[in-house]
């Protein structure tokens, strides 16, 4: 299977040693987060921390796998591997096991396995494949409608699973479309949705609607020497209001309370420290504890105390920013950053565009994760259920994170021997 | 371009974390409080309260258990209410309103639901107490008072409230805290240092294991046992002679500047300050504005000395060098001044000398005397100024920094008081302005741990110790060196031998006006002292009856006592003041009254009536609408 041209020392080492870095501190964190005194044995299975060890172990043969695979093995076999993780995403509904009210998980006996994780991989590869192939024309709207399409479908199944948080993970392929040459106007448009999305349960709909009728006729008087076309005001105008009646319609009659509760606390305009916004208040307080270097391993009160719910998966950030403060925490922050520049930087040198385009998503991917997720631990997001990379506690996630990132190791170290 | 875009907003993310992340962890502080409160339970060990004992080593005051049924609102289950309330022996509404009250100050804090229960009760709910979650009895030490008086200087015990916990933060909500007397003064030596023990806990409010291993808990230091200067017995004496009046008695050991007795009337019994009632019971003292038995009178009262200052007079008079023990004065029932209304005196010998103008309280002759004193300068106010220093030396006009947390000032006027008083310089004023002073009653206020001070130095020929009420901390085995320092006063020791031999006529010749309360086998130096006063009725001034003062050390030589007495509206110095120091003095010297008559006419002698008269709403007769006259003297067998 291996090309057998390559030497080990032609991969990514920068890349590896951020990976080792963030999973080392990763592991860390799970073992503060779910340490029990009580258990004595570490090789318990009971504790967290030896699961993630074993998931690490296991990962780190998937990992030479991976390397050790043709690299065109990807290339060639991504739709069907795209197929296959739509297949399992769908037979999730007549087989999943419902964890916290999510049917998200195929159940072997103890052992669970979260395929959204891996779609994640399948439809970078998918989306890549097709977006490098010669045919494919992203500047044409039939194209760009199948590119969507690619990307739509494992979100719109893992929606209703529900796993809105996992699905919105897919809003990183604009990242790679955008880079492919996708018109700006997507880009504006997108912006302007999430922005007047939040305006909206804000201000509420009336004053929007002002607000943007008043911005048009600005606009307009003051393009008027140019002749602006009238019903493209109007068009806007209409749209933008439309827009936001429905999303304060959906917002009132379609989300359900605890979603209306988890926007509201993220925009100030409720207050509870108690139920609702109990997790991102504990989770503040965990972080303000560290102070500059910490409690230390394993002294954190809030961390040892367990008073962070889902401390080892979602909110595993605020055990690294009370046991490590701000030098830690800000370590960890500095290393993503790094991982996804250098995933960048290295996908702008692909000579192969497949590698580009799979580059890009995996930088995107990786982004909204991180973003999504450490803004959600500080108190800056509402509460979005989605794990930190390689941090958080779960096979699924690490595995799936793992060989999301390993495939383009394995591409870009082939670079060179292209052509 | 295209490539920039996720290169510029993974930078900016990052930016905006570690933005976010310093906002946290190093800005904004209160996090850090919050998850104290959070994980670590703080359990604290209560030292035992030092106990206090009087000069004599009998113990005053010490300690008794007490249990205190407590609650953390947020972790009771639902129990038996009616049970709980039959084992408290309490009604269920009390029950459900302390609970709620409780509940809505903060629900994860402990709150006292019942305070104070009995030895008994508390047994009998221990053993029930597992069947209620979320309660807990509390064990705490309250106060064992062994005798029935000295409140004001003993002081009280209570919890904390919030500001003293923002003053001082070693105190905790529900703390016990020393208030008044030398139970405040003496707070840190008394209360010890509390232990403190931390536990990690878990969101369900669960102990998981000691705080950090232990490392950073620590163990009670134990509070330290005091010795009072008080003679408990004397104490004791001093306030049943004060029963139905008001004012007070203070007595200090010269040689040492030691309190021997701090008698504040009307007192009350220390005890009412402890357990469940103290509440109720301080309100209802507090609410007593008339007899104010809370008002210290003898620290915090500011009376004019009266007559008592005329001792002062001279000595100032003698330093000052404007007049000798010769120096004869003519009084014919007053000194007169520019015209003006005289300053009155009583009938008795004329004229007199130093020595004789004391035994006899000669308004005339301090009048002169104080006139040549502040005359000796070019300016009144230079004389004033000089005066005034004389008498700052006798510890006067300004706090006396004894080891009690109340006290006054005093006034002793200076020179720019007149100035403003009298609008100068556009007006001038002389010395007759201020000719009230001569005879302590012009502008003059004292408190009676004054008087007493410059009675004790007068005793000592012109020095005193600071008054002090501490004798020894236990394992101390010292003082604050401020009362070892010998403070001299501005008067030559020449001087004060006149003087006292003046005082001590007052007893000693047939018309001094103590001659009928000498002891047997005692030489007493003393001063009679009335002093006028008034209050203001619907912004009127109404004067009341006269004020009954009294100053004395005794022996004459080598004095053991001296003493202040203060009785108001007394009617005059001898008749309350005088009986009661001369009582005092025999008590404390020989153990007990010989004087019999003294005594028990100062035990069946009231002043109520005297106090209810301006609270009748009409008009009422002063100083038993008496002029005091040789003839009602005569009568009444004794002297002014």
């Amino acid at each position: 299977m291996s090309t057998g041209s390559r030497s080990v020392g032609s991969f990514d080492w920068a890349l590896i040693l951020i990976y080792l870095a963030l999973i080392s501190i990763g592991w860390l964190s799970i073992y503060s987060a779910s340490y029990n005194p009580e258990i004595e044995n570490f090789f318990s299975l009971e504790n967290l921390h030896f699961k993630q060890l074993i998931w690490i172990g296991l990962g780190f043969i998937i990992i030479t796998f991976i390397l050790f695979l043709d690299s065109k093995f990807f290339e060639r076999f991504s739709s069907l591997i795209y197929v296959v993780a739509i297949l399992s995403l769908l037979l999730l509904f007549p087989l999943g096991k419902n964890i916290n009210g999510a049917t998200s998980w195929f159940a072997f006996g103890s052992f669970t396995l979260q395929p959204s994780e891996f779609a994640k991989v399948a439809t970078a590869l998918a989306l890549a494949k097709y977006l490098s192939d010669i045919q494919t024309n992203i500047k044409t709207l039939r194209d760009q409608l199948r590119a969507f399409l690619i990307i739509a479908i494992p979100a719109l199944v893992i929606i209703p699973q529900p796993d809105p948080g996992s699905a919105l993970v897919y809003a990183a392929f604009f990242f790679p479309l955008y880079r492919e040459g996708i018109a700006a106007v997507y880009l504006i448009l997108g912006a302007s949705v999430v922005t007047l999305f939040v305006l909206t349960l804000l201000f509420g709909p009336l004053y929007i609607a002002l607000g943007v009728v008043g911005i048009a006729i600005l606009f307009f008087l003051k393009n008027r020497k140019r002749r602006p076309s009238k019903m493209l005001y109007l068009g806007i105008i209409l749209s933008c209001t439309l827009f936001s009646f429905s999303v304060n319609y959906i917002f009132e009659n379609v989300f359900q309370q605890r979603h209306r509760d988890r926007f509201n606390i993220v925009l100030g305009k409720e207050v509870d420290t108690q139920s609702i916004g109990y997790n991102t208040r504990q989770s503040e307080i965990a972080i303000g504890n560290g102070g500059w270097t910490g409690q230390g391993f394993l002294q954190g009160t809030q961390t040892t105390g367990k008073f962070v719910p889902e401390q080892d998966t979602d909110y595993i950030f605020s055990a690294v920013g009370e046991e490590w403060g701000f030098m830690g925490s800000g370590l960890v922050v500095v290393l993503f950053v790094l991982l996804i520049l250098r995933i960048i930087q290295l996908s702008e040198k692909q000579k192969n565009e497949f590698s580009r385009i799979y580059g890009y998503s995996v930088a995107g991917i990786l982004f909204i994760h991180f973003a999504v997720n450490v803004g959600m631990v500080t108190g800056l997001l509402p509460t979005i259920g989605i794990p930190l990379p390689f941090f958080s506690y779960g096979g699924s996630g690490f595995w799936g994170f793992t060989i999301l990132l390993f495939i383009f190791i394995k591409l870009d170290g082939n670079r060179v021997n292209e052509w | 371009m295209r490539k920039l875009l996720l290169l510029s907003i993974v930078l900016s993310t990052g930016l905006l974390f570690m933005g976010r992340l310093f906002y946290l962890q190093i800005y904004d502080t209160s996090a850090v409080i919050k998850s104290e409160n959070n994980a670590i339970k703080v359990v604290y060990d209560y030292p035992q309260r030092g106990h206090i004992y009087d000069r004599n080593n009998q113990l005053l005051v010490s300690n008794q258990p007490s249990y205190d049924l407590m609650a953390i609102p947020q972790d009771i289950k639902p129990f038996d209410t009616l049970g709980l309330c039959k084992l408290l022996g309490i009604e269920k509404e009390k029950l459900l309103k302390e609970l709620n009250r409780a509940r809505r100050r903060a629900s994860w804090l402990p709150a006292v639901i019942v305070p104070t229960m009995s030895t008994e009760d508390y047994a009998y709910l221990g053993e029930q107490m597992h069947k209620y979650e979320g309660f807990y009895i509390q064990k705490r030490s309250l106060r064992d008072y062994q005798i029935d008086f000295g409140a004001n200087f003993l002081g009280y015990i209570q919890e904390v409230n919030q500001s003293m916990i923002k003053k001082d933060p070693y105190y905790k909500s529900g703390d016990l805290i020393g208030r008044q007397g030398v139970e405040q003064q003496y707070e840190k030596v008394l209360r010890g240092v509390k232990g403190v023990k931390r536990y990690q806990k878990d969101r369900f409010n669960r102990v998981i294991a000691p705080y950090k291993e232990g490392k950073l808990d620590t163990l009670p230091v134990a509070g330290r046992n005091i010795q009072l200067t008080i003679d408990a017995e004397l104490q004791k004496y001093g306030e049943e002679l004060m029963v139905n009046k008001r004012g007070g008695i203070v007595a200090l050991e010269p040689a040492t500047g030691e309190i021997l007795a701090l008698v504040a009337a009307p007192n009350y019994d220390p005890a009412l300050l402890v357990g469940r009632e103290r509440s109720k019971n301080y309100t209802q003292l507090d609410a007593d504005s008339i007899a104010k038995p809370l008002f210290d009178r003898v620290l915090q009262g500011e009376y004019p000395p009266g007559s008592p200052f005329k001792a002062l007079t001279s000595l100032i008079a003698l330093q000052e060098g404007v007049v000798s023990t010769e120096n004869k004065v003519y009084c014919n029932g007053g000194y007169r001044y520019g015209g003006k209304k005289p300053l009155g005196c009583h009938h008795h010998k004329s004229p007199v000398q130093l020595i004789d103008g004391i035994a006899y309280s000669c308004n005339s002759y301090f009048a002169s005397v104080y006139r040549s004193t502040i005359d000796k300068y070019n300016t009144p106010q230079e004389g004033i100024e000089s005066w005034r220093k004389h008498l700052a030396s006798f510890g006067l006009g300004n706090f006396m920094g004894y080891d009690l947390p109340t006290g006054r000032k005093g006034l002793i006027p200076n020179a720019k008081m007149y100035n403003r008083s009298y609008n100068y310089p556009t007006y001038r004023w002389g010395t007759t302005a201020t000719i009230s002073n001569a005879i302590g009653q012009g502008e003059v206020l004292m408190t009676p741990m004054q008087m007493v001070n410059f009675t004790a130095a007068i005793a000592n020929r012109g020095w005193f110790y600071k008054p002090h009420i501490i004798k020894n901390i236990s394992g101390v085995d010292t003082i604050p060196s401020k009362y070892k320092e010998k403070q001299v006063t501005t008067i030559e020791p020449k001087h004060f031998e006149p003087v006292i031999e003046g005082l001590n006529n007052v007893y000693n010749y047939s018309g001094g006006t103590a001659n009928f309360l000498k002891v047997p086998g005692i030489e007493i130096c003393g001063k009679t002292g009335t002093a006028e006063n008034s209050i203001r009725i619907d912004g009127k001034r109404v004067d009341l009856t006269d004020h009954s003062v009294f100053i004395a050390f005794a022996p004459k030589d080598n004095p053991k006592i001296a003493i202040a007495v203060f009785v108001e509206n007394g009617y005059w110095g001898a008749r309350f003041g005088g009986r009661i120091a001369s009582v005092m003095i025999e008590k404390y010297l020989k153990g007990e009254v010989t004087r019999k008559d003294l005594e028990n006419w100062v035990l069946t002698h009231s002043l109520e009536e005297e106090y209810q008269k301006p609270l009748l709403g009409k008009p009422f007769p002063i100083n038993d609408g008496k002029r005091i006259s040789a003839k009602f003297l005569a009568e009444e067998n004794q002297e002014l």
